[in-house]
């Protein structure tokens, strides 16, 4: 038996149950989850003494997600995520929360939205961390099919980021990820999706990011085929100081997939930042 | 290797459990050899071509190449997942999509069988 540190609460605003889980003292870090999971993905990141000593880390469900509520009247509308909406929610949490100027790392959607924070909200943010990040992904499926009543979503969504993830990461982690994302609601895959898909595009905009107001890690697992470290180096070749590390034999959802080996990247990261 | 994989798919509770329900023939070409796989209840019979005039729910195309850099018992980045595939443009899925996507876990266990080999 081990008794986790992890502490998990619930928030209410912007008209929702907001689910978040945290663990240590120190600088806040928001971790932002995946596309059609949850915080579960974190449950290293929270669960690691070397980090939680310098770091109060935070991983919230975004609404519609986990163990977050949707919004009243959910059942009248589509869920879409967009850049507005999803930039909100992430300051929101700042403020309703307290944190004063904390570190953001978001994977994959989470990755996208860490280049926005840069653009907009650089000096109330310490540090940004994207995992998986890339400036646009062009649709090579059609996500509709996640989201289709002749098609069970669990398992059609589980089937998506299985195949995401590295070969060598330890199975038993790559099949929890897969559990997170069976477990989603019917549509919120795919309505994440037109964020990364669609409406998330900031190829046009991210040569404007000063990483000297607010620096910027970019974390890739070499595996990822959905923002692969090919992705993210287009991003670095604009973004003058952004630090970038590809993770060698790593997937999509690397702190998930391979808890272990995703820390020692982590681990550094962090250390500079908390020296900063 | 695909003339392996019905043995090695039929032998494995832990593939056949996720294509329990599905009873449909689809195709799987290398190239210009084409190949139908018909599951029953999870458990698979592969045929090999040519056809004629044969139905099938779906195909799943891609070169020979492409499936032999695919079949590496530990495959490099972009080679390792029918999607890493479909978006280098290096397998095309055809026919009834819904059948392709309901049972796509499925699917990727059967056709990845070929790397415990």
């Amino acid at each position: 038996m081990k008794l986790e540190p992890i502490v998990g609460r619930y928030v209410q605003m912007g008209g929702c149950r907001l689910y978040f889980e945290e663990a240590g003292q120190g600088i806040p870090l928001i971790c932002l989850h995946t596309a059609g999971s949850d915080g579960r993905q974190y449950r290293a990141v929270l669960n690691d003494s070397a980090i939680t000593r310098n770091f109060r880390v935070i991983a919230f469900d975004m609404p519609w997600h986990g163990k977050s509520s949707p919004p009243a009247g959910w059942q009248n509308e589509d869920y879409r995520l967009t850049t507005e909406s999803y930039t909100k929610l992430v300051m929101d949490v700042i403020q309703t929360l307290g944190l004063e100027r904390p570190v953001v790392m978001g994977c994959s959607i989470g990755g996208r939205v860490v280049l926005e924070l840069a653009l907009r909200h650089p000096r109330e943010l310490r540090a940004l961390i994207g995992l998986q990040s890339g400036a646009f992904v062009e649709r090579y499926y059609d996500p509709s099919w996640l989201d289709h009543p002749e098609v069970h979503g669990g398992r059609a969504c589980g089937a998506v980021a299985y195949g995401l993830m590295s070969p060598l990461s330890p199975r038993e982690h790559v099949w929890e990820t897969v559990w997170h994302y069976m477990q989603g609601g019917p549509g919120i895959f795919t309505g994440d999706l037109y964020f990364y898909q669609i409406d998330g595009d900031i190829r046009a905009r991210i040569g404007e990011i000063d990483t000297s107001v607010c620096p910027l890690y970019l974390l890739t697992g070499e595996y990822d085929y959905s923002a692969s470290p090919r992705d993210t180096e287009a991003v670095v070749a604009r973004v003058k100081g952004a630090k970038f590390t590809v993770m060698k034999g790593l997937g999509h959802f690397p702190m998930s997939e391979n808890p272990e080996a995703f820390l020692g990247y982590l681990r550094p990261v962090l250390e500079e930042i908390s020296r900063g | 290797m695909i003339e392996r994989l019905a043995e090695l798919v039929n032998r494995d509770p832990a593939i056949v459990r996720w294509g329990r329900r599905m009873n449909d023939t689809f195709m799987v070409a290398l190239g210009d050899d084409q190949y139908l796989l018909t599951v029953r209840e999870g458990k698979l019979e592969v045929e090999k071509g040519p056809f004629t005039q044969r139905s099938w729910r779906f195909a799943i195309r891609a070169k020979r190449e492409a499936w032999e850099k695919f079949w590496q018992k530990t495959p490099a980045p972009g080679w390792h997942d029918l999607f890493a595939l479909l978006r280098r443009g290096d397998v095309a899925f055809e026919g009834d999509q819904r059948v392709l996507m309901a049972y796509m876990m499925y699917l990727k266990l059967v056709l990845a069988a070929p790397r415990k080999a």
